[in-house]
This record gives structure tokens, sequence and C-alpha cells, in this order.
């Protein structure tokens, strides 16, 4: 079954389910964020900073946001962050890595009670907690933490 | 069974050949010796366990730690307990056959009258007694098997194969296999094991999709009751060892699938749940506090040779958490007694395998004979004489590492030398030959380049400052490696209690100050990065010990510790 998944999504790459979406225009992320992105909150260069810039002048730490990220990166590169929110009514979810130079790496609204559930990949530099921010209807902030240790690796036992 | 009349003659005929005295109070502590693998069956589940063997087909000598720190909650507590402090913990007799195999304690004189230990074809008659009294009995290779040793690497892997399929290996997991490369590992899982041997592991998943690399569990019935295995594979082998060998596989620690893993396999009705983990003891301390309804643990990686079980609580109840040792030293004879659905007891014994109280299997020797028949006069060229002992294992440095150390700054021209912390490498006793594979069981890896390369004094703090955390973070979920990089040429002083980035200070070369903005010549060897390149480590070391012909005992570069007084993890030795 996973094979067979693997040929279909290599054949619709190149049969160009994918390719014909781009050329028609559907997808140009480019003027998507150009469209919503927030310039304040992406640029800001400490984790106040980006939190004003998401609206979150005050969060409460909740246990409903769960964090899935590796304890000790294999690639500080490209850290897999998975986060979902089991608040209910989730309007929005920024994830941030603190010790980034920018550490804002993304914000993503659900809208019409879309499970608040995102998979993504971030890069980093050293040692850093990554933070999950959770904006519900009501205007509410709820926040997560967990850090990701990035290592030079070697010497392994 | 007490020992026969062969095994004393064989007591007497190595004692002899090794050419020392014969004290009568020895022999009896020998003779005892025998007694040990004198184990009545108990029970209806049983589960032998071998686990970091490192490719040590013939017996060999291993001096244990007189440097294993536990920290924080780890303080104290197994592993972290060497020495006396390990003796008086499991209530074992100063100077037995035990105290031997377990602590370095005395070891060169112990290592006399005990004899040499491990050995496939040793181990075999071993495993043959056990399975003749506990019909069904596992047989569990928790890995680090097929690298360690010159014929393993020549043969990458080929002969720690065939030597355990021979052995009536069931079951293993892995690490350093994954250093010969995903597709060697993929040939021998799919081809040699097929039909044989199991190979699981639930946390290691294809980089792209997530999808499973092997299969996570495994069910067998014992005696009518349903048990199930499950694989943990080192997590952090993309980390610790080069990540262009398993390029497409990730790892990771995975407690949460190893929760579901274990729910489905008790709703698939296993009434018995075990896991055959490389995680390293600390780690399995922690996954058995964290995840439900594991029996046991029977865990490699860090080496410890743990006389009992560490029984942790956790929301289900309790697990056993076990570790067996390293380089075919021990043998873990676990025996459950599953009644009404459930276990209702146990007995463990964590066994040394005496090579001396336990004869040579045939069929194996033959085998072993064969493999290394090609190879002979390399593997036995004697290379110098050492005067001291030389061991490896210890939290910071060992006389072997201290001489490859010592070799890599004469040879290469360097003001400082870094080694890897490896715990696998076998120890040699003062007197004896350095050969051509004793050199091999401290090298014998698939990315074996010696560097010389310039450093900032910076670079060199951050360097050790982020070895130092991987040994000594206070979460055990965040050390990744084995024991902290041996350093030469350069003293330091290190609080393991600190903060990364606070633990190491006072560098100095020579006396003086090493400076941040300053440039060093820095030899190394055994780089994770691809494309590295260098003489082999083996050639550097080989090319020092043939000019000597004689070796002199190494003085060990440790650091100057601070704040560690009083933990039983470390006792100073000379």
């Amino acid at each position: 079954m996973d094979a067979l998944r693997r040929t279909l999504l290599k054949g619709a790459g190149a049969t160009g389910a994918i390719a014909a979406a781009m050329a028609a225009g559907v997808l140009k992320p480019s003027q998507v964020l150009a469209a919503e992105y927030n310039r304040a909150a992406f640029e800001a260069k400490d984790v106040a900073g980006a939190l004003k810039g998401v609206g979150a002048s005050s969060t409460a730490e909740s246990k409903d946001i769960v964090i899935r990220a590796p304890d000790i990166a294999e690639n500080g590169a490209v850290v897999p962050v998975d986060v979902v929110s089991n608040i209910p009514n989730t309007i929005s979810l920024a994830v941030l890595v603190d010790k980034n130079p920018s550490p804002l790496t993304s914000a993503f609204d659900f809208a019409n009670g879309a499970v608040a559930e995102m998979a993504l990949r971030v890069k980093m530099g050293q040692t850093s907690m990554v933070e999950a921010i959770a904006k519900t209807a009501d205007g509410k902030f709820y926040i997560a933490k967990k850090e990701v240790k990035v290592t030079v690796g070697g010497c392994g036992g | 069974m007490s020992m026969n009349r062969r095994e004393f003659l064989q007591i007497l005929a190595a004692a002899s050949a090794a050419g020392f005295a014969l004290d009568s109070r020895e022999l009896l502590a020998a003779q005892s010796g025998a007694k040990i693998y004198d184990l009545p069956r108990f029970g209806n589940v049983s589960l032998l366990h071998f686990t970091d063997c490192h490719a040590q087909l013939q017996p060999i000598f291993f001096r244990e730690p007189n440097v294993n720190l536990g920290l924080g909650a780890a303080k104290g507590r197994a592993p972290h307990l060497v020495g006396e402090h390990l003796l008086k913990a499991f209530r074992i007799k100063s100077g037995s056959a035990e105290a031997h195999a377990f602590t370095y304690l005395d070891f060169e004189k112990a290592a006399k009258t005990y004899g040499k230990v491990g050995g496939f074809a040793h181990l075999a008659t071993l495993v043959k007694r056990l399975r003749a009294s506990r019909p069904g009995a596992l047989l569990l290779d928790g890995g680090d098997t097929w690298q360690g040793s010159a014929t393993a690497l020549w043969s990458k892997g080929q002969d720690m194969v065939d030597a355990c399929k021979l052995l009536g290996v069931d079951i293993m997991t892995g690490h350093w296999e994954f250093t010969l490369g995903a597709e060697r590992v993929k040939e021998i899982v799919e081809k040699d094991f097929a039909g044989k041997i199991e190979f699981l592991a639930q946390n290691v998943k294809t980089t792209d999709f997530g999808d499973p690399v092997f299969k996570p569990y495994t069910m067998r019935e014992m005696n009518g009751v349903p048990v199930a295995i499950i694989g943990q594979a080192f997590p952090y082998t993309p980390i610790a060892n080069p990540r262009y060998m398993v390029p497409d596989w990730t790892m990771g620690i995975q407690d949460e699938e190893m929760q579901k893993i274990v729910n489905e396999a008790r709703g698939k009705g296993a009434k018995v749940v075990v896991v055959l983990s490389h995680n390293g003891m600390d780690v399995d301390l922690k996954m058995a506090s964290r995840v439900s309804g594991i029996d046991a643990i029977l865990g490699g990686h860090t080496h410890d040779g743990v006389p009992a079980p560490s029984i942790v609580k956790n929301a289900g109840g309790k697990t056993l958490v076990m570790n067996s040792g390293s380089n075919g030293k021990f043998l873990s004879v676990l025996d459950l007694d599953v009644r009404a659905g459930k276990v209702q007891g146990f007995r463990y014994k964590l066994l040394p395998v005496f090579a001396n109280l336990l004869p040579a299997d045939a069929e194996m020797a033959a085998t072993i004979d064969k493999v290394r028949a090609p190879h002979l006069a390399k593997l036995e060229e004697k290379l110098a004489v050492s005067e001291g002992l030389l061991y490896r294992r210890g939290n910071f440095n060992g006389s072997w590492d201290q001489l490859i150390l010592d070799a890599m700054m004469d040879v290469k021209g360097a003001q400082i030398a870094f080694s890897p912390g490896f715990r696998w490498g076998t120890s040699i006793l003062p007197g004896q030959a350095i050969t051509f594979e004793h050199v091999m069981d401290q090298t014998a890896i698939t990315y074996p380049y010696s560097t010389l390369s310039d450093m900032s004094g910076e670079m060199i703090k951050s360097v050790l400052e982020d070895v130092c955390d991987n040994l000594f973070n206070d979460d055990p979920y965040k050390q990744q490696g084995g024991d902290m990089v041996r350093v030469g040429g350069m003293s330091y002083t290190c609080n393991p209690n600190a903060a990364i980035g606070q633990r190491i200070t006072d560098m100095r070369l020579g006396g003086k100050p090493i400076e941040a903005g300053k440039t060093y010549k820095v030899a190394g060897w055994a780089p994770v990065a691809e494309g590295a390149s260098g003489e082999p480590i083996w050639d550097v070391v080989s090319k020092w010990l043939r000019d000597r012909k004689v070796v002199a005992p190494r003085k060990l570069n440790n650091p100057k510790l601070v704040g560690m007084g009083g933990n039983p993890g470390l006792v100073e030795t000379r």
C-alpha cells in the first residue's frame, strides 16, 4: 500500500495534477503570502515582538495544545514540528522558535471549525524552545512549549 | 551443576599457560564460579538476552568502569554505581567471581584468576544449557552486534550474521548495524535473516511519509502464553553516527508510538510485553515511567552490567528495566511466571560468561576459526607489548584512549587530540602483546578517518560543551551519545552539574590558558560529516606501536572534576 501511495504521488507530479494547478495559477504561494503577510510579526527579532505582532499580549499555558517535535533534532535545517490544538474554537495557530533570528516561523488560520492541526519543518540554528500559540474565537491566546536540542553530533557510544 | 573434572583441568591449563602461580584460594573461587550456571527453571516464559557484543567472537578481557556518574535523580542509582558501591548495592561478595565480572576492582589479578570472558563458542554452550532447561525460551540480541572487530568490518557484518544464526538468535534490534549503510542492513534483514531472525524497531521510520522501515513487534507463543516483543533501536543513530549512512530513515525515542504498540499488542492478546531496547539504561528508566503496560525492558547501549532489575512504577503498574553489559561478557536470563493472564513473579540473573568455565561449542568454534583463517597473519601481528593495563570504559578517559590520543598527537604533530567516547573496545593486561586485532577492537568502524584541523579556542570549548551536554543533560531523553570525548594535550575542569556552556572551564595547553581567538592544531578521528577523508586511525595507531615495540603505562589525562565528591559513580584510581 505504501509503495502504491508513493507511485501515485510520483505519477501525479509527473503527469500533471500539481503542475497543472501551478500553471493555472491556483497555487501561487508568494501572492497568497503577499496578501495576508503579517510583516511586523514575522520580522520581529525577539519573542515579545513576535507575540505582539500576532496580537497575543497575554497567553495562558495550556496542556490542550500538543507539540510533537524531536527531543534532539536529527538535522537542525529541517526539524519536523507537528502542532494540534484541542482547545474548542481555535481559529489560529502560530509556531515560534525562541532563539531563531526571527522567532515566528509560521501562522495559520483555521476557518469554519477546521481541525487546528499543522505539520511543518522549521530551521533551527541552536537548542531552543519551540512555542505554539493558539487563538480562540473569543480572542484569547493559549501557549505550549517544548525544548528541541540541536547538537553537532558524533561520538555515539 | 558443579564443575566437572574436565572444566577443572581447563582452568588449570589456562592458569598455567598464563604463567602465574596458582593459589588454592583463587582456584576455589574459580570453582565456585561454575555453580553460577546452575540456574533452576522458574515459571513458564523465559527470555535470554545479550547486547552490545560488538562483534567479539573470541573470548576477551573487559574492564568495567570506575567512573560512571549519575547526576540528579540518577545519582547513586543503578547503573551509576561503580566498584565497592556496586558490590554493596547488590550484595555481591568482595573478591568473588561476580565481583570481578561486575566491577573494575583488582582487575589485573582477578582477570588472571578467572580468565577471559565471552566468546561466541562459550556463549553458545551456555545458551544450549539454558535452552535445555527452558523449553521455548527466546534468545534476544540487543544490537551493536555487527560492528567492533576487524572481521566484522571486513565482512560487512557477515561473520556476525552467520554466528548469530548459528547461536540461535530469535529477535534483534540495532544501532551500529546502521553504520554499514541502509542497503546492507536491508539486505541482511531481508535475505540472511528471512525465516530465522526477526529484526524489530518500532522507532525507525522513513523521512518522507513516516512509514515503518522494520517490523515494530512480534507475537510469539511460549508454553501457551502469547508474548509480544517490541524492538527499540538506538534513537539517535542519525545524530551520533554519520547521517549519510541512513539518509532516508528517521528515529527518535517515540514513546507515544511505543504506547500505541503496547496497547495494540495487549489488544491482540499478549499476556507479556517485553521491549528489546537499545535506548541506553537512563532512557529506558524514563521510558518505563512514561509508558505503561510493558512488563520488562531488556536494554543495552550504555554497556551497563547491572546485576538486578530496576523496578519502575508507572500508570499501568510496574516495569522491570535491565541492562545486560557488553562485549559478549554477559547473558541475561529472565524467567517469568505467567498465570491467569498476567506476570505473577520473576527471577532474573545476569550471568557472566567465563570462557574457562564453559567449554567451547565445537560447531561454533569451527565456524569462528573459518572466519578468521584467511586473516590470521594480519590479525595476530604483534605490534608492541603493553607494560600497563589498557581499557576504554569510563566517562572521561581510558588508557586505551590515552594511547590513541598519544599516537595521534605524535604521528600528526598535533597540539591537542580528540577521540570519541565510544564504550566498546576490549582490555589488555600488563605484559600482553598488542596485536593488530586488538587495535581494530578499538577502532573498527566504517568512518575511521583521522584528521588534523585548525580549531579556535572558542570552537574547542563549544565542542567540549556540546559533547558534555550529551552525557550530562539532566533529561535522559536529551543525552544522545556515548561517554565524554577523550582529550589529549590540553587540560580542563568539568562541572557536570552545570548547564551547557558552563560545564567546561580553565582550558589550558602547556599550563597557559587556551585563548578563544587563537588557533590550535587538533587531531581527531571518526568524523560524522559526509565526504570526510584521512588515513584510517588503525594505521596511525599501528604505525606508532610498531615504532615503539614496548609501550609504557599511559598517564591518563582526566579533567579536574567539580562537585562530584561522594558520588558513588566515581572512584579515583591511581
